[in-house]
């Protein structure tokens, strides 16, 4: 029953994909690579660029594309649907506890010192992405910054978004599609 | 609360329309959800909002998804959750399903890559721009307690790759402890 085991093997992804992003890479790849030869390697890596390319998690991507390949448009659902099946069991979990519970003090506590560092989880993974528009997607960490690589245009967008969203607090979507359409032009001139 | 009709269509258009965006890893959707739902429609506070990030990044599965069952879920229940993840998973769901018919095509595309480029100049900048603020309002608190944890934890994961679950569980403890610590303080004093 291939929709069985469709729908198993991305409920296992969406159960072990723990960390969120390219953590999860390594467990996805052997559910649909190694166990279950939906994909062939080639093929996988394909879709990370394509996941790089296109909006949406990965996990999600991986889910469609796979089981498009396989059975169509059934297949690219029940593979979907298997891959958020855990994280709306355990989410909801969580958030009725949050809400049942956030105005105890230890879970007060344990807040105070979860949003900081949300906020600086979200400081780390912006300055990845910077460093990956800045130089070419030749580095995403502080470590192996390629300088030869750095590309000026993409610092101008970067800056200029940047003074639009603070000075104007412009609608964020209008300043990704600005870039892209900047990129369009500066790029394929 | 009384739901009508209109709000869960509000709800399924604006998840719909951020996760068509999220570009770039999971946490792109954080500057989409605060411009979206707290400041514009003012659903849910800054604070509740970064709660829900770290739930949700606690929890196994994606962190877009995640978030938006945090958010649905906050605002109307199971079938608010249910209306959230539908809003989120369907943008890549039908994305992926075209271009997995061609995608040899796309991925040789010379425009796709030059107005991606351009688009990732955008995300950076979209994340900078939220994280200036947040930071500004952590540091706004004057709690010593708070610019700590944020500094420590920010050079734990950018410059050391700490695991991001070790750095939650450490400083989820670190807060109950301190709060402890501030409780058994406050009752020294009354006495």
């Amino acid at each position: 029953m291939i929709y069985l085991q469709l729908f198993w093997s991305f409920f296992q992804v969406g159960l072990f994909s723990i960390g969120g992003g390219y953590a999860a890479l390594p467990l996805i790849q052997k559910q649909i690579v190694e166990i279950n030869h939906f994909l062939t390697m080639n093929e996988f890596v394909d879709i990370i660029t394509i996941s790089q390319m296109t909006p949406g998690p990965i996990g999600i991507n991986a889910a469609t594309f796979v089981g498009m390949n396989i059975k169509g448009i059934p297949g690219a659902i029940v593979a979907t649907v298997g891959c958020v099946t855990p994280s709306c069991i355990i989410v909801l979990t969580l958030a009725y506890f949050y809400y049942k519970y956030r105005n105890l003090w230890a879970v007060q506590g344990a807040l105070s010192g979860l949003r900081p560092t949300v906020v600086s989880l979200i400081a780390s993974a912006g300055i990845s992405i910077l460093i990956l528009a800045l130089f070419n997607g030749y580095s995403d960490s502080w470590q192996n910054i390629d300088f030869s690589q750095f590309d000026p245009w993409a610092f101008i967008l970067f800056v200029i978004g940047f003074i639009i969203l603070r000075k104007f607090k412009a609608n964020p979507i209008y300043v990704m599609l600005g870039c892209g359409a900047a990129g369009l032009i500066i790029y394929t001139i | 609360m009384n739901k009508g009709w209109s709000f869960y269509r509000k709800l399924f258009t604006s998840t719909f329309y951020l996760s068509a965006f999220t570009f770039g890893g999971g946490y792109v959707i954080v500057p989409l959800m605060k411009k979206k739902f707290v400041d514009e429609l003012k659903w849910i506070e800054e604070k509740e909002m970064l709660d829900m990030v770290a739930i949700a990044q606690s929890a196994p599965g994606v962190i877009a998804v995640n978030t938006s069952i945090m958010l649905g879920y906050r605002l109307a229940g199971i079938s608010g959750a249910f209306i959230t993840v539908l809003g989120t998973v369907l943008p890549p769901l039908i994305i992926l399903s075209v271009i997995s018919l061609f995608y040899a095509a796309f991925k040789e595309n010379a425009a796709v890559h030059a107005v991606l480029k351009g688009m990732s100049a955008g995300v950076a900048a979209l994340i900078a721009d939220v994280t200036v603020n947040m930071s500004k309002n952590i540091i706004k608190e004057k709690n010593i307690f708070s610019i700590l944890i944020m500094a420590v934890t920010f050079c734990a994961v950018f410059f050391f790759n700490v695991d991001v679950m070790y750095v939650l569980l450490i400083s989820g403890v670190i807060g109950i402890l301190y709060t402890l610590y501030r409780m058994s303080k406050n009752r020294g004093n009354a006495k």
